[in-house]
């Protein structure tokens, strides 16, 4: 095996592009090294990005944010402004591991891994946030949502690196929030995951949402249908249970060793519901 | 908070009682503590196993030609390497091992019972080469069907996993080979006659699935065997001796030639009574003439190591309309895994223990399955049958209306009390434990909305056993204690301390190690909550042997009879006539004059401690249960148990609090799954849940102290016991809290919604899963 740590983008792509056997990139290496320690990878090419300073910034853009895909789970904590401005985005990244895993894994790491109940991205969704691909034929740009196809299968072609993603500008009013069910508290994996953003009006009327859910599909879901049954009303009773049905009627989960069908189509409206809410109420102070 | 409930005016301690900074810390929390994978040798090799893929198999045949011939493999074993072993059963810890089964576990002869099961090993120069020839090696394989439940496994068209076995305990025996290894039974009084005199009989049925032991640290060996034939093998296990006694066996060496060191050990509860790597690496180690290490990684501690039982259990009580029980029956069938030897037995004994009955019936069944042979685990066979009795008896004191505590005091076994498995009991503390509970501040606290309480006891028996502790008397004073019990909770805190108390030295002054198996007399294993027990009492009576030498070298040096020398706070003095005439003694002084009295002065003990006495514990815990997602949270937990006598209450404490724990862990996620092909799907601590940090409220401790009369100290085992009442406890929380009464371990939150949402599909009647 051969490890490179390349110091910027071209000079990554280049190396992976070049690779005739199976190459990977280590990001924080907390999904990566467990695979190749357990013999579920075993990668011709490491290509560490870590050193390539342009995936390690948050920069201010267009009036929102460009993350790097290599910033951290701390790093993104530790934001002066990103906590605020994204706060359900940057409990769901934090949600990730525990502090150890928070100094190493990061949101580009999260979703390339590939994994249906990925923390990070239901919440990258809901805020409509934009990947950056840097590749051998240049760069293009991707909704998140559409960059997860099915477990380990990524929209990404050879050579190519995600190398940020854009969060976009938001009105006033405008929040988020991420639930997670697990069994215990803390290190474990996701069995359903809910990330809603939403803008309300001066009246507190819902104006824009977007709903998202993970690990209740082969890959993590943008549910529209569940943004429109709060887009206009002030999230009362009707509204929240239409966005409960719509989460439920989303969902095409499988039973595993995590939960059951049953429990997981129940438990995404629950936290679609709770999730809208916390939102709500923090847009309406923001 | 920590409360103390103490039933005699006691003797006076000076260290006993005490919290002192434990020997053993410093290393442990600076990393210098050697663990087991931490032992390294010039020149060693590593060690590794091939395992089945496969639930249930017929190996016919195994290939290694291409992996002998790798280079940097230095040695291989197979089945070949050893003999076959008759079948006879010894003790080890609660539980008995049969060698044939033992010599099959360590390495698969005529099938593979489990997926995990060894079928080879192989020693190489590195990791890297060593899993290399693992996959060089060719298993012919015939697949079998396999059976993983032991109800399915006692149906007649079940896959059978021994040919031979004929279920013992039935006659006439039956013809026909099946997986049901033994059935017993215990009978008191006439249960027909019992049931008959009941206002209100509640019968359930209940299903456990296994739980390991998740200790932290993996099985790990270093063994070296050398070319004279003697060998030294470096372990982390809770009993040296035994190691050496199963290895000697398997390999047919004198056991003289076996020298074992127990290392550090990050936790064991039961799981590291048995021998899996060791007889491996040693036999590994004779044919490469090298150093060979092993070390487990979490997969295969989950695959192939562990666990305790699964079972299903049907319990039936009667009780008359005050609560009194009238009679108690139940059926108890325990997986032992791929090897007979479940904890059924311990089980049917422990089911009814805590209570004073005429009439009680227990049936059970050892039955064999296509899993790991389960190993001890705190307790072993006690928490499965004594959740099932509990939470039948929580069941009928809520029809009867009666408070649960009440329900209990109205039936708790007492000193006298005959006990269903044959014993009379000496002083218990069930009764105190009993009303310590019902004063307790979290009995009479509050409950917040979506929370309930629940409260259950909890028995089990403590051993003694083979036990040898030498104590040493330095020049300068200070003394070194050798014990042979492997220190898996702070025991060597508490052996000084009793040196300590007895000797009238600061507990400092005495510095303890668990010595290796050719430095001192045999010791039995560390469990059935021994060694605090029974090393405590051999210090003691080494301390003693101390303080008579002592006394017979002054006797020497102030030329004075024996009997004109007596031993008084921590000093020998001329008494009598002679008091006053010469200057009293401590220790130090007697080590100076040690050479010229008569030489080095050692205090030695070589007992079968008897005398072990029960522990009876009682435990609340509060549950909160999410209405929407069915998940549980322990709010808060407090365990009650009598101790005895606790030499050092923050590691009684530590016991309380850490089967608390696990029993959190086992009432409410912890589980194996497997797929359709009999292969564990959970074999790490990411999808085997055992609670985290976060999971637990502080637990909670009242320490009762009803002492035992048949210790010097009055000391009881404590270890076991608090796994006991968990998983009732919590039940009887869940159901109070959600509504729903559930039957089946783990509570997890899938079970829980189902159960909740049947309930309010029946329009809110009770219901029950
Ligand atoms: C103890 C522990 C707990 C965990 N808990 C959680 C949890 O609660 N929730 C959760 O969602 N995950 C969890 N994980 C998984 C993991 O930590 C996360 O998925 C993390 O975000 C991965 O980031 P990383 O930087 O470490 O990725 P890496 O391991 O470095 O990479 C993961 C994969 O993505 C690829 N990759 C990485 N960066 C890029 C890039 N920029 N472009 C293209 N490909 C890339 C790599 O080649 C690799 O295949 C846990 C892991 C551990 C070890």
């Amino acid at each position: 095996m051969r490890y490179e740590a390349p110091d910027t983008i071209d000079a990554a792509v280049k190396l992976l592009a070049g690779e005739a056997g199976l190459a990977r990139v280590l990001a924080g290496g907390t999904d990566l090294l467990v695979q190749m320690r357990s013999d579920v990878v075993s990668p011709d090419l490491v290509v560490d990005i870590k050193k390539i300073s342009e995936l390690r910034q948050v920069k201010e853009e267009a009036g929102g944010f460009r993350v790097g895909a290599a910033v951290t789970g701390a790093e993104l904590k530790e934001h002066a402004k990103l906590p605020k401005a994204w706060p359900g985005l940057v409990e769901a990244a934090n949600l990730i591991g525990s502090t150890q895993v928070q100094g190493r894994a990061t949101m580009g790491g999260n979703l390339c891994n590939g994994s249906p109940a990925a923390d990070s991205v239901p919440g990258l969704i809901a805020a409509g946030a934009t990947a950056t691909l840097v590749g051998p034929n240049g760069r293009r740009d991707l909704k998140v949502e559409d960059i997860m196809l099915a477990p380990r299968k990524l929209a990404l072609t050879k050579g190519e690196i995600v190398a940020s993603f854009l969060l976009p500008a938001r009105p006033a009013r405008s929040s988020d929030a991420y639930l997670r069910f697990i069994p215990r508290t803390e290190m474990d994996i996701a069995v359903v995951g809910c990330g809603v953003s939403l803008t309300l009006d001066p009246s507190g009327t819902c104006t824009a949402a977007r709903v998202s859910l993970g690990a209740v599909a082969a890959r993590p879901l943008l549910v529209e249908d569940a943004a429109k049954a709060i887009i206009g009303t002030k999230l009362n009773h009707a509204a929240l249970a239409k966005l409960e049905a719509a989460a439920r009627a989303a969902c095409k989960p499988i039973d595993d060793k995590r939960g059951t069908v049953e429990f997981r189509i129940d438990v995404a409206g629950v936290l679609a519901r709770r999730a809208a809410l916390i939102a709500q109420e923090r847009a309406r102070k923001a | 908070m920590q409360e103390r409930v103490k039933k005699d005016p006691e003797r006076e301690f000076r260290v006993v009682g005490t919290r002192p900074i434990r020997p053993d810390g410093a290393d442990k929390v600076t990393g210098r503590a050697k663990f087991g994978a931490d032992f390294k040798m010039a020149g060693q090799l590593v060690g590794k196993v091939l395992r089945s893929p496969h639930a249930h198999a017929r190996i016919k045949g195994i290939d290694v030609s291409k992996a002998a011939v790798l280079p940097g493999v230095k040695a291989i074993v197979t089945r070949d390497d050893f003999k076959d072993q008759g079948s006879e059963f010894v003790p080890a810890g609660e539980m008995l091992v049969n060698y044939r089964d033992v010599v099959r576990n360590v390495l698969a002869r005529e099938k593979a019972l489990f997926e995990g099961h060894p079928i080879a090993a192989v020693a190489a120069t590195s990791e890297k080469i060593a899993r290399e020839a693992l996959r060089l090696i060719k298993v012919d394989y015939e697949v079998l069907p396999h059976v993983l439940d032991a109800v399915e496994a006692m149906k007649p068209d079940a896959p059978v996993l021994h040919e031979d076995m004929i279920t013992a305990g039935v006659t006439p025996p039956p013809t026909k080979a099946s997986n049901v290894a033994k059935r017993i039974e215990f009978v008191m009084g006439d249960i027909q006659k019992g049931f008959k005199d009941a206002d209100v009989i509640v019968e359930r049925e209940f299903n456990t699935k296994p739980v390991h032991q998740g200790y932290i640290e993996p099985h790990a060996v270093v063994a070296s065997v050398s070319e004279d034939g003697s060998a030294e093998v470096w372990v982390t296990t809770q009993g040296h001796w035994i190691v050496r006694a199963h290895c000697a066996r398997l390999l047919g060496w004198d056991i003289s030639k076996i020298r074992v060191t127990a290392s550090e050990i990050g936790g064991g509860f039961g799981g590291k009574t048995v021998v899996y790597l060791e007889p491996l690496a040693l036999a590994l180690s004779k044919k490469a003439r090298k150093p060979v290490k092993m070390v487990m990684n979490r997969e295969e501690v989950f695959r192939a190591s562990g666990p305790t039982s699964g079972a299903n259990i049907w319990v039936k009580i009667g009780a008359k309309k005050d609560g009194r029980i009238v009679a108690g029956e139940a059926i108890l069938k325990y997986q032992a895994g791929a090897f007979q030897g479940s904890p059924v037995q311990p089980g049917c004994m422990c089911a009814f223990a805590p209570y004073d009955l005429e009439n009680v019936k227990v049936v059970g069944y050892d039955v064999v399955t296509n899993r790991p042979k389960v190993a001890a685990y705190r307790a072993p066979g006690g928490p499965i049958s004594e959740y099932a009795v509990e939470s039948v008896v929580d069941e009928i004191a809520e029809q009867l209306g009666l408070d649960p505590i009440e329900m209990r005091l109205k039936n708790a076994a007492k000193e006298g009390t005959k006990a269903a498995y044959g014993p009379k009991f000496g002083p218990i503390g069930l009764v105190e434990g009993l009303e310590a509970a019902k004063g307790s501040p979290h009995w009479n606290a509050p409950l917040g909305k979506n929370q309930g309480r629940g409260i259950a006891a909890g028995f089990w028996f403590n051993i003694g056993g083979e036990t040898t502790v030498s104590l040493q008397l330095n020049e300068d004073g200070t003394l070194s204690l050798m014990a042979g019990t492997p220190d898996v909770g702070g025991l060597r805190a508490s052996l000084s301390m009793m040196a300590a108390e007895e000797l009238g030295v600061d507990v400092a002054k005495v510095r303890p190690i668990i010595a290796d198996t050719s430095s001192l007399g045999y010791n039995f294993l560390t469990g059935g909550s021994r060694s605090t027990f029974s090393s405590g009492m051999a210090t003691v009576e080494a301390a003693r042997a101390m303080i008579k030498e002592a006394c017979v070298r002054a006797s020497k040096l102030w030329e004075i009879p024996l009997d004109a020398v007596t031993w008084e706070d921590g000093k020998v003095r001329p008494a009598g006539d002679n008091a006053g005439k010469h200057e009293a003694m401590d220790l130090g002084d007697i080590a100076k004059i040690a050479g010229k009295t008569g030489g080095p002065i050692v205090g030695y003990s070589a007992i079968t401690a008897h005398g072990a006495a029960p522990s009876f514990g009682v435990h609340i815990a509060d549950a909160e249960v999410d209405p929407e997602t069915g998940k549980t949270t322990i709010t808060r937990y407090t365990v009650i148990q009598d101790a005895g006598k606790a030499v050092h209450p923050a590691y009684v404490e530590g016991q309380f609090q850490g089967g608390a724990a696990q029993g959190i862990g086992w009432a409410l996620n912890e589980e194996y799954i497997y797929d359709d092909n009999g292969r564990l799907e959970n074999p790490g601590f990411l999808d085997y849940r055992m609670p985290v940090a976060s999971d637990l409220p502080m637990i909670d401790t009242i320490i009762v102290e009803v002492p035992n009369p048949r210790h010097p100290y009055g000391v009881r085992g404590v270890g076991e016991t608090p796994i006991v009442p968990p998983m009732a406890a919590i039940a009887a929380a869940v159901k109070r809290a959600s509504g729903v009464r559930f039957f089946e371990l783990p509570m997890s939150p899938p079970k829980i919604l189902a159960g909740m949402k049947a309930v309010k599909a029946n329009g809110g009647a009770k219901a029950t899963t």
